[in-house]
């Protein structure tokens, strides 16, 4: 058995009555690389020799009694638009192919109080644009339930070196699904915290006013341990929230009797597939069985969240994007002989055609003439819908429906067609429009044999129950305890 | 017929700074054009009373004590430029 198919809980019981050491997790990391990696394809980056070193050394510490950081030990996997210091950061972009960052993500230098070990830097779709790493510069993360399929994305890698037991959990993040969608398609537990709960401070910014760092684990308590250790207010990110970070692990009690659960009707409608559909029913009935009550609601502007995110997440990627450009780091051309011409022929040789797409999306709504017809519309539109949310919240704790309208596609199958590819994220997006936090659980698989995932989302700053509420459904089904036999 | 003509097409290139070859530039406006009149559905609402939402949070401007701390070394931030001499960066001449 898998190391990893133990939870932090049990594995720092462990390590405490010095059954294993961290040289032992460490070693089980490389060793599953070793096996699955050729397949699975998740890294872009390993940092075997700093990792094992740091193994030996809170090995040391462990001996002296010095274990103390939340997360002793614990091997992780980083997505690579999150800046390490001195570990190449590429955002699955040639622009940046040879990026050695010079300073630390917030959220990385509290993985470092936490103690936890940096396996490597994990695939992604080129800038986080993407539903399926097929936009990744470098190569297609696999599925690991069955190779033929995507991961999702854009936090592919995150989501399939978890569930193939490559690192024991890993952080994604997610602008319109990016950490949610991936972990449904891998069978993972993936949680996009309430905007301005992490930091965003060395997170390569794709849609400033969206994007959120956030844990990608096995369990639903190895997700709150995760999310605790990489919260609070940081004054690097002047969006982060001045709110209390509360203990998440106690809200784990299991018990959500007279919890009152929203479904909303547009989130079983059209659009949507039948095994999700049915698989939300199922998870609805188990969660009566808890003692929850459910009723059917309405999200009334669901159907427009998709267009207003492309709009606006386009147009924030436009001026985000235009940092590169050459001069001080990534990529520059050999082509050119002005400043301008050195600019737009960098650029071109840089960046992916999703990425040109977005950008020329954005730039084109933007621009004058056209701001009040496309932007500020969307942003309008952005009000509607997170009203729809504060309305709905006004009556209930926890909103329902399935993270995905069908389990994992296959690899080249909507990749030349944009929209569809976009209309994948048609449950995800609105979350991240009214900045609540939203959770994927496993709920079932499908008749292929892929998982599915079941979305649980919260009122602002409130994941301790959503937690609660997927921790009471998890251990009341074992979906968690099957693994892909890679 | 596209609503967006070539001539838009590169205009708003040259904005991104993105060379685009000529092809390239049909592909955009043949998927610019799906894309907007995709993002046309936002129409149908009616958002004259409704306020613009740019951030989620209640938040204002956010200030902190205006302390000088020390930067970043200057030979590590040249580090990543593609040509630099000196502690500067170099690029093409702007000025003839």
């Amino acid at each position: 058995m898998s190391l990893f198919e133990q939870k932090v809980s049990e594995l720092h019981e462990r390590l405490h009555k010095k059954e294993i050491s961290v040289t032992d997790l460490v070693n089980e990391s490389y060793e599953r690389i070793g096996q699955v990696e050729d397949k699975v394809k998740a890294f872009l980056t390993l940092d075997e020799e700093n990792a094992r070193n740091q193994a030996k050394q809170l090995d040391d510490q462990l001996v002296k009694g010095e274990n103390e950081g939340s997360l002793f030990g614990m091997p992780i996997g980083v997505k690579d638009n999150i800046v390490t210091k001195n570990l190449r950061t590429t955002c699955g972009s040639k622009i940046l192919e040879n990026f050695d960052p010079i300073y630390d993500a917030t959220v990385v230098q509290k993985l470092q109080q936490a103690e936890t070990v940096t396996i490597g830097k994990l695939n992604m779709d080129e800038f986080a644009m993407g539903s399926s790493n097929e936009n990744s510069a470098y190569q297609a993360t696999r599925n690991p339930w069955n190779l033929d399929y995507v991961p999702g994305g854009s936090s592919g890698g995150s989501a399939a070196s978890v569930a193939s037991g490559e690192v024991l959990f890993s952080l994604g993040s997610d602008t319109g699904g990016s950490i949610r969608q991936p972990a449904a398609y891998c069978g993972v537990v993936g949680l996009k915290p309430t905007y301005g709960r992490v930091s965003r401070f060395g997170l390569v910014a794709f849609a400033s006013s969206l994007d959120q760092i956030g844990p990608v684990t096995r369990t639903v308590e190895d997700n709150a341990y995760l999310l605790g250790a990489i919260s609070g207010l940081d004054p690097m990110d002047s969006t982060s929230a001045n709110v209390d970070v509360p203990n998440f692990v106690n809200s784990l009690t299991g018990d959500v009797r007279g919890m009152k659960i929203a479904v909303p009707k547009e989130y079983l409608g059209e659009g949507v597939g039948e095994e999700a559909r049915n698989s939300v029913l199922e998870a609805l009935k188990v969660l009566e069985g808890l003692g929850a009550e459910w009723e059917e609601v309405s999200l009334p502007h669901s159907k427009y969240a998709l267009a207003a995110y492309y709009l606006l997440s386009s147009s924030e990627a436009s001026a985000n994007l235009s940092r590169f450009d050459g001069v001080r780091y990534g990529h520059r051309t050999d082509n050119a002989e002005t400043l301008i011409e050195m600019y737009k022929q960098t650029r071109a040789e840089g960046f992916g055609d999703e990425v040109k797409r977005r950008i020329m999306l954005g730039t084109f709504s933007l621009s004058s003439g056209y701001y009040d017809a496309y932007y500020k519309k969307a942003q309008k539109v952005r009000t509607l819908i997170k009203k729809d949310f504060e309305d709905v919240f006004e009556k209930y704790d926890v909103i329902v429906g399935p993270t995905t309208p069908t389990p994992a596609f296959k690899i080249g199958e909507k990749v030349d067609d944009p929209l569809t590819m976009y209309a994948n994220d048609i449950l995800t997006i609105p979350v991240n429009l009214a900045g609540v936090p939203g959770i994927s659980v496993p709920c079932g698989f499908a008749a292929n044999g892929l998982p599915l995932g079941l979305q649980m989302i919260g009122k602002h700053f409130d994941e301790s129950t959503i937690y609660r509420a997927a921790h009471a459904f998890e251990q009341a089904t074992d979906f968690h305890k099957q693994f892909p036999k890679l | 017929m596209s609503r967006i003509s070539m001539e838009q097409v590169k205009h708003v290139a040259h904005l991104a700074r993105l060379a685009i070859t000529e092809e390239e530039a049909q592909q955009f406006q043949h998927q610019l054009d799906q894309m907007i009149s995709f993002a046309e559905q936002l129409n149908e609402l009616d958002t004259d009373q409704v306020n613009p939402t740019s951030h989620v949070l209640d938040m204002k401007n956010v200030m902190r004590e205006d302390v000088a701390k020390p930067g970043l070394p200057v030979e590590e931030v040249v580090k990543n430029a593609p040509d630099s001499k000196d502690g500067y960066i170099r690029v093409p001449s702007i000025i003839e």
